[in-house]
């Protein structure tokens, strides 16, 4: 007869044939079983992280920086809904992670027993797929299923959920390899026709753009080397998603910034402007495309995706391929050499009166601040940041704000997987618990959160996390006493009301990262700043860095609710004449 | 009115909203209609009908038939969307019109005295009606038809004493030799 093995083995099992390094979680009665077999598993090591929304984002910041799912462990009833944020910020950013929740007895499920609840019921809209597991049997086979479905075509988040009864029950193990031979095959067909018709439309290109997000990145480093390559050969300017970020180099000159909402005078008239756009792996959020109905009005539309949904939801395109982005632009790429051998020499003079425009609106820099002698300005400490890091492998997590946009438009990123940040569901709270994952996938490199003083207090206990680890995580704080961004839009949209968007009795937070076992840093001046971001750099230890900045600065350039692409705001002496609408208002 | 998709779609061109059947092929398990059921409402649609019933005993296949209403384009995505759940096999949606047969079940319990009851039979019998239970003072009477057709019945069997109403919701089968093919990963 062969071995019999336990739900809890069986999971372990599980999770080291598919080569798990960390756990995050935290222990409870319904997942004790799960704890007891821990320690006969040397190669998995369990985070304990002290809240298990912080586990969620921690294993996102993981999955986010090594391509690998984040694995997550966490009890029953309000185990489960702390990781509800997690999961849902995972689901909208694409992410993979594989949530295990522990369940009742199966012969309490339904009589709202201690610590009860319908997690699956709960977590069906924000996971790609979840399970509650009566029976043994089925056990082996859905632990695998959990991770194939996280990990294949659009990445996402997966829970089983496994009652106390059933990590105790016995059955037959089934390995990976067996498994994965009766799981559907997930590739697409690549539509051969399309890439013709799209090949012949970058030929003809006068005005091209091309817009580039997440997908690039989550297709992995392959896919960013091709777009690069895409780029170089066409010749075509590049602008990219928030989410996008690092997936071509940002300091390269045909990269024209982040576009959208906070995205630059360029990128956004370029985008509005083009007579071709090559959508790659991003889907029209509505922070990137501003008032639908005045969206790049005269250009033909490309959109690459591997998920269908995704193709026509928001905007119609002209042509769309769907597949894995790397796949697709390898052929693309094929087809382009093969077709238009000269194309490499002929195209840059036929796009350079483009290049031209463009160039004009660059003079614009949009991103343009003037840095006093006195008061810190926000925009100045990450430029200050970012030229003081840029030499290392740096990786940026942010939480959700002024903060995070600024982030996005001031740091350069040369390297995909190198910026974690929360864009869909826009987590305030996310940056340190990521932090954490990211640096236990990345030992010895150089992690930095940058924060604002409001999220950060959101999942502050995380910091205790990195002390217990020795997870030198540093956590940049720009630190304005406001809520900066719901504050501006109370300046811009609602008269000036500012209503709740001020910390009156923030913490000191020095002191605060004294109290954790932490090291504490403080700059209030220009002058100062560099020689402390250095110090904050060197120090082994994890650091809280408290950057006191002008208060009411603005994140500019910003298209307003409601407006077009070419309805930017360049910065506050320009926007008494560009009134928003009573429809604008209502927007988020 | 057009559904809008996005927040910024305030003056989006109106499209044309229709009545469709939605037709889900999915893996008959727990929880797989509030998979279906809750991607409607958390996506704003609106199920108009439902009927469900396993029709493959073999591979535990269900058969889930939806009435909602929505521009070509909503209904795209609804199909689009169905298509990403993990249990659903293929997805079809049909627009009212003679391409397709259309069929609902309706029971109807009249309860009155014997002059309105027999008034009530004179009408039933004008339809392709069938008697299932007959008492002195009431009858079921079964219809099964279109979904207009059985408006019309019921709308002229209220003066006689309309007790109880029980509707399927209408099931639809193409004509002819065609059927749905897996269109999973496909772009609709």
């Amino acid at each position: 007869m062969t071995q019999q093995l336990t739900g809890a083995q069986i999971v372990f099992k599980v999770l080291e044939d598919h080569n798990v390094e960390y756990i995050f979680g935290y222990p409870g009665g319904a997942v004790l079983p799960l704890y007891d077999e821990l320690i006969h598993h040397k190669k998995i090591k369990h985070i304990l992280v002290r809240h298990e929304q912080g586990a969620g984002h921690a294993a996102e910041g993981y999955a986010r920086s090594s391509g690998k799912p984040g694995v997550v462990i966490v009890t029953s009833g309000p185990g489960a809904t702390n990781m509800v944020t997690a999961l849902t910020d995972a689901y909208m950013d694409s992410i993979p992670l594989v949530c295990i929740s522990g369940q009742v007895p199966t012969h309490l499920i339904g009589t709202d027993a201690f610590q009860e609840c319908d997690t699956t019921g709960i977590t069906r809209p924000c996971t790609k797929h979840n399970w509650l597991v009566k029976d043994i049997k089925d056990l082996p086979l859905i632990l695998h299923k959990a991770f194939h479905i996280a990990t294949s075509g659009r990445p996402g988040p997966v829970l089983v959920d496994i009652p106390k009864d059933v990590q105790f029950q016995k059955t037959k193990y089934i390995k990976k390899e067996q498994a994965i031979k009766i799981f559907p095959k997930t590739d697409v067909k690549i539509e051969e026709n399309e890439i013709q018709k799209i090949a012949e439309l970058i030929f003809k290109a006068k005005k091209p753009i091309i817009y580039s997000g997440g997908g690039v990145i989550n297709s992995g480093e392959k896919a960013c080397q091709l777009t690069q390559e895409f780029a170089k050969i066409t010749g075509f300017p590049i602008t990219s998603t928030l989410q996008g970020l690092g997936a071509y180099p940002g300091d390269d000159n045909q990269f024209l910034g982040m576009l959208g909402m906070h995205g630059t005078y360029e990128a956004n008239n370029a985008m509005h402007d083009c007579d071709l756009m090559i959508n790659i792996g991003a889907r029209f959020d509505d922070r990137i495309t501003g008032k639908i109905d005045k969206f790049s009005p005269k250009s033909k539309k490309i959109h690459i995706d591997i998920d269908p949904s995704s193709i026509n939801k928001i905007i119609k395109v002209d042509h769309a391929v769907v597949g894995d982005v790397g796949k697709v632009l390898n052929k693309l790429i094929s087809v382009l050499n093969k077709k238009y051998p000269n194309f490499k020499k002929s195209n840059k003079a036929s796009i350079s009166k483009w290049w031209e425009q463009i160039n004009k609106w660059r003079e614009k820099d949009s991103l343009f601040f003037e840095q006093g002698n006195k008061i810190l300005k926000p925009q100045y400490a990450i430029k200050r940041l970012y030229e003081l890091t840029k030499n290392r492998d740096t990786f940026i997590t942010t939480e959700v704000g002024q903060h995070q946009m600024w982030a996005a438009q001031y740091y350069k990123f040369t390297k995909p997987k190198r910026w974690m940040t929360s864009g869909g569901l826009g987590t305030m709270g996310f940056g340190l618990p990521a932090a954490i994952g990211v640096q236990l996938a990345n030992p010895g490199k150089l992690v930095v959160d940058i924060a604002g003083e409001a999220s950060i207090l959101m999942n502050m206990q995380e910091l205790s996390t990195a002390v217990q680890y020795r997870l030198p995580i540093k956590i940049f704080i720009i630190n304005n006493q406001y809520m900066g961004m719901v504050r501006q839009w109370q300046e811009l949209l609602h008269d000036k009301n500012y209503s709740q968007s001020y910390t009156e009795a923030l913490p000191d937070f020095v002191k605060l990262a004294e109290a954790y076992g932490a090291i504490g840093i403080r700059a209030t001046n220009p002058d100062e700043l560099d020689e402390k971001i250095k110090e904050m750099i060197d120090s082994p230890k994890p650091v809280i860095f408290d950057c006191i900045v002008k208060q009411n600065e603005n994140c500019f350039p910003m298209i307003p609710s409601g407006k077009a692409h070419n309805e930017m705001i360049l910065g506050p002496s320009e926007k008494k004449d560009n009134k928003i609408t009573k429809e604008g208002k209502v927007l988020v | 009115m057009s559904k809008s998709l996005s927040a910024y779609s305030v003056e989006n061109k109106k499209e044309k909203t229709e009545k469709h059947i939605m037709v889900v092929w999915v893996d008959n398990e727990s929880g797989v209609l509030t998979r279906v059921a809750g991607l409607f409402s958390g996506r704003g649609y609106n199920i108009e009908t439902l009927a469900v019933a396993q029709v493959d005993d073999a591979k535990h296949i269900s058969r889930i038939t939806i009435t909602t209403e929505g521009t070509n384009s909503v209904v795209d995505q609804i199909k689009a969307q169905l298509l990403k759940l993990i249990p659903v096999h293929k997805v079809a949606s049909f627009q009212i019109n003679n391409k397709s047969i259309l069929r609902e079940l309706a029971l109807v319990k009249i309860i009155g005295n014997k002059k309105n009851l027999e008034k009530a039979k004179k009408i039933c019998n004008s339809f392709k009606t069938e008697y299932l239970d007959t008492t002195k003072s009431s009858f079921i009477v079964e219809l099964n038809s279109t979904r207009s057709e059985i408006d019309r019945l019921i709308k002229e069997l209220k003066p006689y004493g309309v007790a109880s109403i029980a509707r399927t919701g209408p099931l639809i089968m193409s004509k002819g030799s065609e059927i749905t093919q897996i269109n999973k990963g496909k772009i609709l």
